[in-house]
């Protein structure tokens, strides 16, 4: 199974055990990455400011995936659902227009899916388990979806909006338990970090308060931008309420990668900012 | 107290123009979105259901010159719950579209959208960001990709976000 992998801005600079772990745990599973050469920013950064400058940024990405003629891959949450809008929107004549306008060609349909998402639906639980060497009983982990992992649910159709429950699946894949806790759907807060910190920071701090209370060995994240509110904004949260947290945030993949007894080095815990040491100990590995 | 001499019954056509706002004048106002807001949970002064309804009533100024409009985390909570099957998180991007072209873009998107141009990416792309890739066995990536310049200067947003 062949993929372009979308990196976009954070991951291949701010979090590169993310992308580490995403490509050691797909080449494990039997899954290639094409890289997108020329690709850009996903276009989510200006939506705000003008939704057909953000559209047109993601069409281009898209393009460069059609020439391969290879479905696309996200790390990111917000990527995929600006990638996915502008897919929609390609449908709409005079958005069509405009790209072809600026001289975008889109020779072949691709579609859109987040590398979890992908991971669900094209590889499934059953493969993923029989690839599980240690399982990772020891573990109970709170599993943070993020918003744009299957909401707006019109451009997904994918997992249920209410009550999402695909992720906890690959998390308990991995042998981990995956702790049933109240607001699961809660936002990280990372949107509003540039408008209001101190907002932003209270919002990342509800989920880190429940996972203090459910004793939680991690949070595991699906998203870059999650992580930067769940994990380098800790401290801050720790600091506004005075408390004491100290959280491993894993990136789903380098908890796969654990579970399926890959290389410390292949899933680059030494780049988590909250060491996972305890974690790891309890699983019988090391930092 | 809303006093509406000021009022400017355009307003709402104005939004409805713009991408994800066509669907406004179905809003009744039953309060789900608000209900539903995880922003609106910690922070009382970010309600959608209030800029709505402000937008409906014609209070311009109001709505567009409010820090809060920008408190929307895009989370699209409200969306899946709106019992009118409004978009309402495109529906309050499209206002905040209309802000900025209106002169009301906040200093942050500012700094991103000249990130943007300058290098089609949200941060810079160092040597030492390239060789850490190296010495992790992660492809090179684009340092910049000023591709993403031509759909700037094709829909002319630099003097819409720097007006």
């Amino acid at each position: 199974m062949k993929y372009a992998l979308f990196l976009g801005c954070t991951v291949p600079v701010r979090a590169q055990h993310y992308e580490l772990s995403a490509r050691n745990t797909a080449h494990a599973l039997g899954i290639e990455f094409e890289e997108m050469s020329g690709a850009s920013c996903c276009g989510f950064p200006m939506k705000a400011v003008d939704a057909e400058t953000s559209l047109l940024i993601a069409a281009r990405n898209i393009s460069i995936a059609s020439a391969l003629n290879l479905n696309i891959i996200t790390l990111c949450n917000s990527c995929t659902a600006m990638l996915s809008d502008a897919q929609l929107e390609l449908q709409n004549n005079s958005f069509y227009r405009k790209c072809k306008e600026l001289g975008f060609a889109f020779p072949h349909d691709v579609t859109v899916k987040h590398y979890v998402r992908m991971l669900y639906e094209d590889i499934g639980i059953a493969k993923i388990k029989a690839a599980v060497k240690k399982p990772l009983s020891a573990l109970n982990v709170i599993a943070h979806y993020g918003c744009h992992y299957m909401r707006p649910s019109y451009l997904y159709g994918f997992d249920d909006p209410e009550v999402p429950h695909t992720f906890d699946e690959l998390v308990t894949a991995t042998g981990a338990t995956s702790v049933k806790y109240p607001d699961k759907k809660m936002c990280c807060g990372g949107s509003v970090l540039g408008v209001d910190e101190a907002l932003a920071v209270t919002m990342a701090n509800h989920k880190l308060q429940i996972a203090k209370t459910e004793a939680a060995d991690a949070l595991i994240s699906i998203c870059p931008f999650c992580t930067v509110m769940y994990e380098d904004n800790q401290r801050k949260a720790e600091e506004k309420f005075e408390t004491q947290y100290n959280l491993p945030v894993l990136y789903y993949p380098q908890l796969l990668g654990l579970s399926f007894g890959l290389d410390k080095n292949a899933v680059g815990f030494r780049f988590n900012r909250v060491r996972p040491t305890a974690l790891l100990a309890k699983v019988g590995g090391e930092s | 107290m809303i006093d509406l001499k000021n009022a400017d019954v355009n307003f709402k056509w104005e939004i409805i123009k713009h991408e994800g706002g066509e669907q406004l004048l179905k809003c009744f106002g039953c309060s789900d979105c608000a209900a539903s807001c995880p922003v609106r949970y910690f922070d009382e002064r970010y309600n959608p259901r209030k800029i709505i309804r402000l937008t409906l009533l014609g209070l311009k100024e109001q709505v567009l010159s409010s820090p809060f409009l920008w408190f929307c985390a895009h989370c699209h909570a409200c969306t899946e719950r709106c019992p009118q099957g409004i978009p309402v998180a495109e529906l309050i991007n499209a206002i905040k579209n209309y802000a900025v072209e209106n002169g009301f873009c906040p200093e942050g998107y500012k700094v991103q959208f000249d990130l943007l141009k300058k290098l089609g990416r949200l941060y810079e792309v160092e040597d030492f960001d390239l060789k850490k890739r190296q010495k992790l066995g992660l492809p090179p990536i684009d340092k910049t990709i000023p591709e993403v310049v031509k759909i700037l200067e094709y829909t002319g947003i630099e003097k819409v976000v720097k007006r």
